[in-house]
């Protein structure tokens, strides 16, 4: 993009497919955009709707979630609920002024590695064309509770 | 100190809907005990009291100050610093001067959209097309109204708050329990909790005061409560479709709602340990949404009508997001 936009992306794996798949991806010298930081959880049935809040409150313009292909899930069908929870996610901060795709669900195997990586520089694509969120309370306060603290 | 010695007590009522002055007087004899043990200074819709007789008190000569509502102009902020100042413990009482409550809902829109919605809507009769004006000249002189401000603010966010009473409005047995643990504070059979406790809440969910039965739930679909034909009385009303709050909603209330057939609708606040109330409600409700596909789970989440609306009805001003009109225009 010309005017040199670097989005800031978090993105949450899940231990068992999709972070292996970044892994792989690593290992096997594929090169994918580096805006995205990657956080491991177990499982992308442990991904709290308020860890997706925190980060576009915080800062980040997009956040991505991968986890295991459907029916793969190493804990069964927890991957069903992440994807369950992203849908009602996306509903909810479309309503508070937010694109919803700024919030992204990509499903990677332990193999995927090329996969992975060209879905992340995709994402990456999309957030540059979508530009900055820039949402306000990013530059407000270091953590989120605390609002600046005005003396009586 | 007054000169018969009590301690004093003052109770104002900023952008709220006045449910939180009736709660206090809805706990019946004791409200008694209130006027045995403080003098009543300043509280607006019980008694005359200028605001020039609270300029005119020293600093901290009000012992308690219970402040209902939000911030939502300039003559909200104005008395929340006051009172501040003029209290040596200053309790944000109810829902609105904790979180917003539903005026801050209105941080959903835009000061613009809020005033069309009020005095131009097709619902509003207002001929003569007349809005409120900041100066009005009349013979008597220079009319001024407080400056609306772009967002609905709570306590906190302007002034330091001792202590948060959640609730909309505090229910009455709980506002009792907390005027008795200020009385044995103040005659020193006990202290004081630590500054900024919430006080008259419990430390569980409302699903744990419902009596209603819970299976594991399987939810095919969401309906608002005037869809269902019959509402079993005895069953948990999430898995009848209904949208219920209480498994993110702070214990406190006994579960007055579900008991009555209403749902929860969150109104004491997250519960403890949840950062963010409508976020811990999508974590509940997506687990329960019995299905695997796309399609079907996109069918169900159009049953939830207002997604926002039901997860932040009561804490949107403090949620996470706080939506751009807060974070931009709030400060």
């Amino acid at each position: 993009m010309e005017n040199g936009f670097e989005p800031v992306l978090i993105g949450f794996t899940c231990n068992w497919c999709s972070y292996r798949a970044a892994d792989l991806a690593g290992t096997s010298r594929i090169k994918y955009s580096p805006n995205v930081r990657l956080i491991r959880l177990m499982c992308s049935g442990r991904l709290d709707p308020t860890f997706v809040l925190k980060a576009l409150a915080s800062g980040a313009d997009g956040v991505l979630i991968t986890g295991c292909h459907p029916g793969e899930c190493h804990y069964l069908e927890q991957n069903y609920k992440a994807l369950r929870r992203v849908a009602l996610l996306k509903r909810t901060i479309q309503q508070m002024g937010i694109d919803p795709q700024r919030v992204k669900l990509v499903w990677a195997s332990a193999a995927e590695g090329m996969h992975l990586a060209r879905e992340i520089t995709k994402f990456v694509d999309e957030m540059k064309a979508l530009g900055p969120l820039d949402w306000p309370t990013a530059r407000l306060r270091p953590a989120h509770r605390e609002l600046q603290k005005v003396p009586a | 100190m007054t000169q018969n010695g009590k301690p004093k007590f003052a109770m104002y009522w900023a952008a709220g809907c006045g449910g939180c002055e009736i709660a206090v007087l809805n706990i019946h004899e004791k409200i008694l005990e209130v006027d045995a043990n403080f003098e009543v200074v300043f509280w607006p819709v019980a008694m005359d009291a200028k605001y020039k007789d609270v300029d005119a008190m020293e600093d901290g000569e009000i012992y308690l100050t219970l402040f209902n509502g939000g911030i939502r102009n300039a003559e909200n902020e104005h008395l929340a610093r006051l009172l501040r100042r003029k209290s040596q413990v200053l309790v944000a009482f109810g829902s609105c001067a904790i979180e917003g409550c539903i005026p801050g809902l209105a941080n959903l829109s835009s000061p613009e959209q809020i005033f069309e919605a009020v005095y131009r809507s097709p619902s509003t009769v207002n001929e003569d097309g007349r809005v409120p004006q900041y100066v009005t000249q009349v013979p008597e002189g220079e009319l001024h109204l407080p400056i609306f401000y772009p967002t609905l603010r709570t306590l906190q966010d302007v002034v330091d708050v001792d202590y948060f009473i959640p609730g909309c409005p505090p229910e009455s047995h709980q506002i009792a329990a907390v005027i008795d643990a200020v009385l044995a504070a103040l005659s020193g059979k006990a202290e004081l909790p630590p500054t900024g406790a919430f006080l008259g809440v419990g430390d569980s969910t409302v699903c744990d005061e419902c009596p209603r039965q819970r299976n594991v739930k399987h939810i095919k679909q969401f309906m608002r409560i005037q869809e269902v034909e019959h509402i079993d009385p005895d069953l948990c009303l999430l898995e009848q479709g209904i949208l219920c709050s209480g498994p993110a909603t702070a214990s406190g209330c006994q579960g007055k709602c579900p008991i009555a057939g209403a749902p929860c609708v969150g109104c004491y606040g997250p519960a403890v340990g949840a950062l963010d109330q409508g976020a811990r409600l999508m974590t509940a409700l997506a687990s329960v949404i019995d299905s695997k596909d796309p399609t079907e789970i996109d069918r169900i989440l159009d049953g939830i009508v207002d997604p926002a609306g039901s997860f932040y009805r009561f804490g949107l001003a403090r949620s996470m997001l706080r939506t751009a009109w807060v974070a931009e225009n709030g400060r």
